[in-house]
Formats: structure tokens, sequence, C-alpha cells
């Protein structure tokens, strides 16, 4: 076994882990943090698979804003959280056995693929960030989906702002 | 050298969990977090296909690149209803939100 594949099975085992515990702990703060301890072993994944701006984008995006939107949400509705109370509803085993049977069908799915043994190819010997970069601002590359993805992030933020700050306790229900 | 199989099947559990945390959570926060992980998931996926059947090409890092804008638009979405759910009803159970019910 190759110092790759250690690094590969210790990150995977260690996502896998913070993952489950992130849906099956019962104080949210706590899922929270695994969360986000999950959300660096999938950057460490990105590491292996040398897409570098990507580590960076998790750790920034996800890690660095997307984390701690979460646990400011979980921190200003911490009254409402009662940890006390059953934490899954009653359909949860029904979720359970719908997502094994999801995890299995797309193993076994995948497993016909023709490339799933492939191993890794060489990448081309030029900086994959500066062709990332001039991808995304080739007109007949992506710049459209580029663009129009940057509108909707911007419109949906100011839409995220408006719907979170619209209903003011002093200016009545709105 | 790491085969391809490793990262799907890496992948194909991440998304099992977060669909489970998705469905099963009554809190919305934590069914929020559920998505959060099936959407790495994909961008696990996305990035391993990219790597190992078309390096050369950038389309497999321009999906994952607009796939975690979509990720934070939802995540922003998700907790602005979120916080004005609690402000309305002072719950963040979206059990309780049954305002429409008939």
């Amino acid at each position: 076994m190759t110092a790759d594949q250690i690094l590969f099975l210790v990150f995977a085992i260690l996502g896998l882990g913070l993952a489950a515990a992130s849906v099956a702990l019962r104080n949210l703060v706590r899922a929270a943090f695994a969360l986000i301890g999950c959300l660096f072993a999938v950057a460490a994944l990105y590491a292996l698979l040398e897409a570098s701006l990507f580590v960076v984008a998790q750790a920034a995006v996800y890690v660095g804003a997307i984390a701690v939107l979460i646990v400011l949400v979980v921190m200003l509705t911490r009254r409402e959280l009662r940890e006390k109370a059953t934490q899954t509803h009653r359909y949860a085993p029904l979720a359970a056995v719908l997502a094994a049977l999801i995890t299995a069908g797309l193993a076994a799915g995948l497993s016909r693929f023709a490339s799933f043994a492939r191993t890794m190819p060489a990448l081309p010997p030029d900086d994959m960030v500066i062709r990332l970069g001039d991808a995304l601002v080739d007109p007949s590359g992506f710049l459209i989906p580029f663009e129009a993805v940057s509108v909707m992030l911007l419109s949906v933020l100011i839409g995220a702002v408006f719907v979170a700050g619209g209903t003011r306790p002093g200016r009545g229900k709105g | 050298m790491i085969p391809l199989s490793w990262y799907l099947l890496f992948a194909a559990a991440l998304f099992g969990i977060g669909l489970y945390g998705a469905l099963a959570r009554r809190n919305a926060v934590a069914a929020l977090m559920g998505v959060e992980l099936m959407l790495n998931a994909v961008a696990i996926n996305l990035l391993a296909f990219w790597r190992y059947l078309d390096p050369g090409r950038m389309n497999g890092q321009v999906f994952a690149a607009v796939l975690f804008a979509v990720a934070a638009a939802e995540t922003a979405v998700g907790l602005a209803l979120i916080i004005s759910l609690y402000r309305l009803r002072r719950t963040v159970l979206p059990e309780e939100a049954d305002l429409m019910r008939g």
C-alpha cells in the first residue's frame, strides 16, 4: 500500500466518521463542528486529486462561510433546540433504509462503469488554476455559465437578506 | 496509486449519510447540514471524474466551481428561511410550520 493510498484511507474514514457524527449527534453545535471536520477531510481528498483551487475554496467557502453561517443560526435558535427531545422524526428508519438502498444502488451502478478501476493519469504540464481561470472568462468556453452563476449568487444573497431581515418584531408580522 | 473506484465509493457513502441526515432529522438546520454533505459528495465525484477521465479539459472543474456557488446560495436561502420561520413561529422544526395546512 502506497503513501497516497494510506492518506486517502485516513481522510476517507475520518470524513465518513465525522459525517456520521454530524447526522447522528443530538447537540446541534457539536454536529456543526463535526460537519466542519468532515468538510476539512473532504478538502484533503481534493488535495489528493490535485485540485488545488478547490482545497482553498473548500476551506474558504464551506468552512469559512457556510459552516460559520450554520453555527450562527444554531446559536440564534438555540432556545428551541430541545436536546432532550428526540432529534429524528418517526420516519427515520424509513429514511435510513432509503439512504442505504440509494448508496448500494449508486455503488452497484458505478461499479459497472467502464473506467471504474482506472488509475490516475498524469496532469498536463501547465498550471491548472490558470487554465481554469482562462476557461471561466473565455467567451467560447464557460463565460456565460460563469456570469449566470455570478448573477444568481448575487440575487440569491440579496433575496436571503430580504427574507431573513424582512420580519422585524417592531414592524409587526410582514 | 488510488483507483477511481475509491473516490466513487467514498462519495456514494457520503451521499447516503447526507441523505439520511436530510430526511431523518426533525431540525431544519440539521437537515440543511445533510444537504451540504450530499453536495460535497457530488463535488468529489465531479473532481474525481475530471482528474481521472479528462484532466486536459476544464469541464469538471468548472462544474465543481458552479456547484460551490449553488451550495453557497442554497445555504444562504435555507438559513434565511429558517431565521424567518423562527421569527414568525419561534420554532426551527419544519413540522410545526403548518400555517398552510388545511
